[in-house]
C-alpha cells in the first residue's frame, strides 16, 4: 500500500484539518485581546479600565453614599524607587471628582525608568473606578535624586453596587530601564 | 477473633506505632475544621461531597462485587444477553445530576459567603516574595508610624541538612508571625513582588494566588485565639517549600499593645541608622541575616549554585570596592535572582550583612561598614 | 488474508533501516510502544528520586532546585512520552486492523510523526546535563516562573514542546483520515469499536488543543527573548492570562489522556464478561459530551486566582456537569459485568481495578469541583492523589490491560499468565499504598511540589514512598513479561479469547505484515 498515494478525499480531509490546526494556533493568539476585552467588561481581573474625559464626569450626579477609597504602593522585584502613596485613604461620593498623589524618588545614581500598574480589590469595583488623570498611563522618567508627585484625578461611577463600601486601589511599580543601553549614559555622567 | 490473630494484629499495629515518628501529630486523616464559621462551613461541604461519593461508590462497587463473585464462568455463570435499556439509561442520567444539584446548592452558599469582603476591620497587605511573606498593616493615616516587615523561615538550615534533631514546628515556624486580632473582620490584599506564591492558612480556610501586578482579596474572623501555620501552596521557585506562614490571632487589647510596640520600635530602627556598631556585633548579626535570608541561592559555605546564584567566596565583588558592594545589595543585580536588599533590610542590617560576607568563607578584607556608610549611599542621590 | 502472492505484500525490510523508514502502521505502532515503555521508565526514575527524598523529613539526596528538575520532568515526560505516545501505539496497531483498512491513511506522515519523538525528548532530557540545569517550572510553566525567572533552557523546553506538539496534531490528522475514509465496507459509525470512537473524538480534541498549546509556549518564547509582555504584568500582560490559554489546552489534555483507555476497558470487559457492552449507544454520546465539556471548565485549575463569583460558579457547574456522562460510562461498564459469565485473566484484572480506581479518581474530582472545598485542596497532596488515581490506575492501567490484551494478536504467543498476575497485583497493590494516603497528607495541609515538609506528613510520606518503590519495581515484570512473549510461548490462536469480537481477531496471530489489502467479509462485522 505504502507506494500508492491517499485517494483525492483523504487529500481534501488532510487539508481541511491542517487548516483547523492552523486556525486554532491563531485562536490561542486570539485569546490574548479576547480576554482583554472581557477583562474589561467584568473587570475580570482587576485591572482598571482606560482614561476618561471629564465630560462624562460633568454628567454624573453626586450621590449620598460615602466609599473609602484606599492607596496602596509595592514595587516589583528590583524596582528600587521609594514609591507611596501621599494619602492612605479618602472617603469620596460617588460622582465626586477626587485629586489624590503617590510620590516617587530614584534614589540611584542614573536616570531610571519606571511604570505604574495599576490593580483595585475588589476586582468588581475595578469598572466603577474612573480615571481622569492618572500617571499609569505612562512611562516615567527620573532622572538621579529626583522626586516627584504624580497625581491621580478619579470618580466612582454612581452604578457602583451597594455592597461595596470600601475599595483598594493599589500600584506596582515596575522598571523599565533599559540595562543593555544606558552604559555609556552612566560612565557619560 | 482467634487469639492468635489477634496476636498478629496487636503486633502489626505495635509496629506501625514505633514507625511513626510522631506520634501526636501523624495519622493526620481528614481537613481541619479551623477556627473561622468559613473554615467549618468548608469542612461540612467536603464532608457531605465525601459522603455522597461513599454512598455511590457503596452502590456501584457493591453491584461489581457481586457480579465478580457470582457471575463467574468458574462457578458456571451463563451470560445473559442484554445489551441496552433506554429506561436504565435515562435513569442512571437523570439521578446523578439530581445529586448534583443537592451538592451545588450548599457549595454556592458557602462560596457567596466566602466572597463578601465588605465591612472590613483591618486591611493587612500581604506580599510574596522568593521567599517569604511581607506583611504591612495599611493605616488610615500618612503621618502615623507604618508597621511593615518581613516573616521569614526560621527552622535553621542545620535542621534541614539533617545535623540537628528536628523541633516541634520544623519548617513551620517563622522569625515575625503575623499578628491579627480575635473576632475581628480582617481582610488580605494579597500581591506579588516576583512569581506568582498562595497564600494558605489552612485553619481559615483561606487560600489567595499573589501574582504580581495585581492585588487578591481575602478576609477571615478568626474566633479562637491561638498560633496558626499554614504554607506557601504555589510553586515559586527554589525555595517554595520553605516559605511558612505563621499567624498570632490575640484578644484585641493584647493585639493593640502588640502594635503600639511595633510602631516605637520602628520609630527606633529609624534613628539607629547613625548608630556605630562593633565588627564583632556586625559579624554576629550579619552571620544571623545571612543564615535566614541568603544561604538559600548563595549556600551555608558561600559557594553559591552557579551559575544562576553565583558564589560569595572569593567573588570580586566581596573582595573588591566597599561601596559597589553596598551598591549591589542595596540594587540589586536587574535581571537576575539578586533581589534589591535598600528596601527590605534597614541600613543597620544591611552593613552587617555586607561586613558579614567581606570577612567569612574565606574572604578577609577586614572591612567594617557602618549604617552610617550605607545610609550615605542610600541618602547620596539626594 | 496474508495474500502472500500480491506484489505489493512483502515481508519487512531487515535491520536498522526498516524500522528508520517503515510505513507499516503495525512497525510504527511498535515503535511508539516500546517509545512510550522507555519513556515510562525514564518519568518513572524521575519519581523514583522524587519519592526518595520525601521518604524522610529533610533534605537527603538532592537539592530543591534538581527537586524541582525532577517534578517538572517526571511531569512532562509522562503526559507526553509514555502516556500520549503510548495510546498513539494502540491507535497504530488496532485502528486500521479494527475497521478492516490496511493501513493509516497517511503512511508516510505516520512515520515522520513517530520520528520527532525521540528528537523532541532527546533535546528536553539534554538540558538535565546543561549548567542551567532542567526546566524548573512545573509540568504546569506558569508564568512569570517559566518566563523571566526561568532557567536558560527554557528555549529548549519550548522547542521540545513545539515539535511533541506537532507530532501530536499529525498523529490525529492521520487518525481522523483513516477513520472517516478508511473504513471497510459496512463497518458503518455506530458499528465501529468503542476504542475507534473514542479515538475518534481523542484526535479532534488533539487537533483542537495542541495548536493552542503551541501557541502559548510561542508567546512564552517571544517574552523570553523578543521583548513582549504577554504575560508579564510590567508590560501590560496578564500572568493570569498564561493560566487561562494554558488550562484551555490543559483541560482537553486531561480528557485526550483518558478517553482512549475508556475505549479500551470497554473492548476488554464485553470480552471477559462474554457479554455484549452494555449502552454502545449512550457510551458513543458520553464520550462525545465528556469531549464537549472538556472545552468549558478549564479555570477549575484556577480557582484560586481571584476570578469573580460568577465565574467561580460558572465553572464549578460546568465541572460538576461531567460527573454525569462520566457516571453512565461506569454504570454501563457494571451492567456489562452483571449477569455476565466472567473470567479474570490479566487485561480483565487491569480493567476492573481501572474502572474502581478510576471511578475513585473521579470522586475526588467531583469533590475538587467544589469550588469552596477546593480552597483547601487546591495545590495540595489531595490534588496529587486525584490527578495520579486518574492516570496511574487509570490511564496507565487501562495501557497495560490493552497490552496483556493484544499481545499475543502481536506477537502470535500467549504471555505467561503467572507473571502477568503477579504484575497485577504488585501493582495494584503498589499504586494504593503510594497513593492513597497522599489524600490525608493533602487533607492535612501538605503542599504539592515541596522537597521537604513538617513532621506531621512523615509517617504518610513514607509509607508512599514504600508503594512508589514497589510500583516502580513491578513494571520490571511487564518487561520481562513481553519480552518472554516476544521470544516464544504457547501458540495464540486467531481467535485467542473466547469472549472476544471485532475485525482484528479474525485475523491470525500474529497478525500479518499486511491485513486487509482486501476488504473484510461484511458478513465478519458485528454491531458492537
Amino acid at each position: 500500500m505504502s507506494n500508492q498515494g491517499p485517494t483525492s478525499a483523504t487529500k481534501k480531509l488532510v487539508r481541511k484539518l491542517m487548516l483547523a490546526a492552523v486556525g486554532m494556533f491563531g485562536f490561542g493568539f486570539a485569546l490574548v485581546p479576547l480576554y482583554d476585552v472581557i477583562c474589561d467588561i467584568t473587570g475580570l481581573n482587576g485591572k482598571t479600565s482606560g482614561q476618561y474625559t471629564v465630560a462624562e464626569a460633568d454628567t454624573m450626579a453626586v450621590s449620598d453614599r460615602e466609599i473609602t477609597v484606599q492607596f496602596m504602593a509595592q514595587n516589583s522585584e528590583g524596582m528600587v524607587w521609594e514609591f507611596h502613596p501621599n494619602d492612605m485613604q479618602v472617603k469620596v461620593h460617588p460622582g465626586e471628582v477626587k485629586v489624590v498623589s503617590y510620590r516617587a524618588k530614584n534614589p540611584n545614581d542614573f536616570a531610571m525608568i519606571g511604570q505604574a500598574i495599576p490593580s483595585v480589590a475588589p476586582n468588581e469595583a475595578a469598572q466603577y473606578l474612573k480615571k481622569l488623570e492618572c500617571f499609569c498611563f505612562a512611562e516615567q522618567k527620573l532622572e538621579p535624586g529626583e522626586e516627584i508627585d504624580m497625581a491621580i484625578r478619579f470618580f466612582i461611577d454612581e452604578n457602583i453596587p451597594e455592597k461595596i463600601t470600601k475599595l483598594t486601589l493599589s500600584y506596582s511599580l515596575f522598571d523599565l530601564t533599559d540595562y543593555s543601553e544606558p552604559a555609556q549614559e552612566i560612565t557619560a555622567r | 477473633m482467634l487469639p492468635k490473630a489477634k496476636l498478629w494484629l496487636g503486633l502489626v499495629v505495635a509496629a506501625l506505632m514505633t514507625l511513626s515518628t510522631n506520634l501526636q501529630a501523624a495519622w493526620e486523616l481528614n481537613m481541619t475544621q479551623g477556627v473561622t464559621q468559613i473554615s467549618r462551613d468548608t469542612y461540612d461541604l467536603h464532608m457531605q461531597i465525601l459522603w455522597w461519593c461513599v454512598a455511590i461508590g457503596v452502590v456501584v462497587f457493591g453491584v461489581m462485587l457481586w457480579s465478580i463473585i457470582n457471575h463467574r464462568k468458574s462457578k458456571g455463570a451463563v451470560a445473559a444477553s442484554f445489551h441496552e435499556s433506554t429506561k436504565v439509561e435515562i435513569l442512571w442520567t437523570v439521578i446523578p445530576f439530581i445529586i448534583l444539584i443537592l451538592m451545588a446548592i450548599p457549595a454556592t452558599r458557602v462560596l457567596t459567603e466566602a466572597y463578601d469582603s465588605s465591612e472590613s476591620d483591618l486591611d493587612i497587605q500581604v506580599t510574596g516574595y522568593q521567599w517569604r511573606w511581607e506583611y504591612r498593616y495599611l493605616r488610615e493615616d500618612a503621618n502615623e508610624e507604618e508597621v511593615a516587615f518581613y516573616s521569614i523561615l526560621s527552622t535553621p538550615r542545620d535542621q534541614i541538612n539533617n545535623d540537628l534533631p528536628k523541633e516541634e514546628h520544623y519548617l513551620l515556624e517563622v522569625d515575625k508571625p503575623l499578628v491579627i486580632p480575635v473576632n475581628k473582620k480582617v481582610r488580605f490584599l494579597v500581591t506579588s513582588n516576583d512569581v506568582i506564591h498562595a497564600w494558605w492558612m489552612p485553619a481559615f480556610a483561606v487560600k489567595k494566588d499573589a501574582i504580581p501586578g495585581f492585588i487578591n482579596e481575602a478576609w477571615t474572623i478568626v474566633e479562637e485565639p491561638g498560633i496558626y501555620r499554614g504554607q506557601c501552596a504555589e510553586l515559586c521557585g527554589l525555595d517554595h517549600g520553605f516559605m511558612p506562614i505563621v499567624v498570632h490571632a490575640v484578644p484585641q487589647d493584647e493585639y493593640d499593645a502588640w502594635y503600639a510596640g511595633q510602631q516605637q520600635a520602628a520609630a527606633a530602627t529609624r534613628a539607629a541608622a547613625n548608630n556605630v556598631v562593633t565588627l564583632s556585633a556586625a559579624l554576629e548579626q550579619g552571620e544571623e541575616i545571612y543564615n535566614r535570608i541568603c544561604i538559600a541561592c548563595h549556600q551555608a559555605n558561600g559557594t553559591g549554585l552557579p551559575p544562576a546564584f553565583p558564589a560569595l567566596a572569593g567573588s570580586a565583588v566581596a573582595n573588591g570596592d566597599v561601596e559597589a558592594n553596598i551598591r549591589l545589595v542595596i540594587n540589586g543585580v536587574p535581571g537576575t535572582a539578586m533581589a534589591a536588599y535598600g528596601r527590605q533590610l534597614n541600613t543597620v542590617e544591611l552593613s552587617a550583612i555586607i561586613t558579614y560576607i567581606r570577612n567569612s568563607f574565606g574572604n578577609s578584607t577586614g572591612d567594617l561598614v557602618q549604617p552610617a556608610d550605607v545610609n550615605t549611599i542610600l541618602q547620596e542621590a539626594q | 488474508m496474508s495474500a502472500a502472492h500480491d506484489d505489493h505484500h512483502h515481508g519487512p525490510a531487515k535491520g536498522l533501516s526498516r524500522w528508520l523508514f517503515t510505513t507499516n502502521h503495525k512497525d510504527i505502532g511498535t515503535l511508539y510502544l516500546w517509545f512510550s515503555f522507555a519513556m515510562f521508565l525514564l518519568g518513572g526514575t524521575f519519581a523514583m528520586v522524587i519519592r526518595a527524598e520525601l521518604f524522610q523529613p529533610g533534605l537527603q539526596l538532592v537539592d530543591p532546585n534538581f527537586f524541582n528538575q525532577m517534578t517538572t520532568m517526571h511531569g512532562l515526560v509522562m503526559v507526553f512520552g509514555a502516556v500520549m505516545p503510548a495510546f498513539v501505539g494502540l491507535a497504530n496497531w488496532l485502528i486500521p486492523m479494527m475497521i478492516g483498512a490496511p493501513d493509516m491513511a497517511l503512511p508516510r506522515m505516520n512515520n515522520w510523526s513517530f520520528w520527532i519523538l525521540p528528537f523532541a525528548f532527546a533535546m528536553l532530557s539534554s538540558t538535565l546535563l546543561m549548567d542551567a540545569g532542567a526546566p524548573n517550572f512545573g509540568w504546569t510553566f506558569y508564568a512569570p516562573l517559566s518566563t523571566t525567572y526561568a532557567p536558560e533552557t527554557v528555549t529548549f523546553f519550548i522547542f521540545a514542546v513545539h515539535l511533541m506538539g506537532a507530532s501530536s496534531i499529525m498523529g490525529s490528522i492521520n487518525i481522523i483520515a483513516t477513520v472517516l475514509n478508511m473504513r471497510a465496507p459496512g463497518m458503518t459509525m455506530m458499528k465501529m469499536p468503542l476504542f475507534v470512537w473514542t479515538w475518534l473524538i481523542t484526535a479532534y480534541l488533539l487537533l483542537a488543543v495542541m495548536p493552542v498549546l503551541a501557541g502559548v509556549v510561542t508567546m512564552m518564547l517571544f517574552d523570553v527573548h523578543f521583548g513582549t509582555s504577554f504575560f508579564n504584568a510590567a508590560g501590560g500582560g496578564d500572568p493570569v492570562l498564561f493560566q487561562h490559554v494554558f488550562w484551555f489546552f490543559g483541560h482537553p489534555e486531561v480528557y485526550i489522556m483518558i478517553l482512549p483507555a475508556f475505549g479500551i476497558i470497554s473492548a476488554i470487559i464485553p470480552t471477559f464478561a462474554r457479554k455484549r457492552l452494555f449502552g454502545y449507544d449512550s457510551m458513543v454520546y458520553a464520550s462525545a459530551s465528556i469531549a464537549f465539556l472538556s472545552f468549558i471548565v478549564w479555570a477549575h485549575h484556577m480557582f484560586t486566582v481571584g476570578m469573580p463569583i460568577a465565574g467561580e460558579l460558572f465553572f464549578m457547574y460546568a465541572t460538576m456537569l461531567i460527573a454525569v456522562p462520566t457516571g453512565v460510562k461506569v454504570f454501563n461498564w457494571t451492567a456489562t459485568m452483571f449477569r455476565g459469565s466472567m473470567s479474570f485473566e490479566t487485561p480483565m484484572l487491569f480493567a476492573i481495578a481501572f474502572v474502581v480506581l478510576f471511578t475513585m479518581g473521579g470522586f475526588t474530582g467531583l469533590m475538587l469541583a467544589i469550588t469552596p472545598a477546593d480552597f483547601q485542596y487546591h495545590d495540595t497532596y489531595f490534588v496529587v492523589a486525584h490527578f495520579h488515581y486518574v492516570l496511574v490506575p487509570g490511564a496507565v492501567f487501562s495501557i497495560m490491560a490493552a497490552a496483556y490484551y493484544w499481545l499475543p494478536k502481536w506477537t502470535g504467543h500467549m504471555y505467561d499468565e503467572r507473571l502477568g498476575k503477579l504484575h497485577f497485583w504488585m501493582s495494584f497493590i503498589g499504586v494504593n499504598v503510594l497513593f492513597f494516603p497522599q489524600h490525608f497528607l493533602g487533607l492535612a495541609g501538605m503542599p504539592r511540589r515541596i522537597p521537604d515538609y513538617a513532621l506531621q506528613f512523615a509517617d504518610f510520606n513514607w509509607i508512599s514512598s514504600i508503594g512508589g518503590f514497589m510500583f516502580g519495581a513491578s513494571q520490571l515484570i511487564l518487561l520481562v513479561v513481553v519480552i518472554k512473549c516476544i521470544k516464544g510461548g504457547k501458540k495464540a490462536t486467531a481467535q485467542v479469547w473466547e469472549g472476544a469480537q471485532g475485525l482484528e481477531w479474525t485475523l491470525e496471530s500474529p497478525a500479518p505484515y499486511h491485513t486487509f489489502t482486501t476488504p473484510p467479509d461484511p458478513k465478519l462485522i458485528h454491531a458492537q
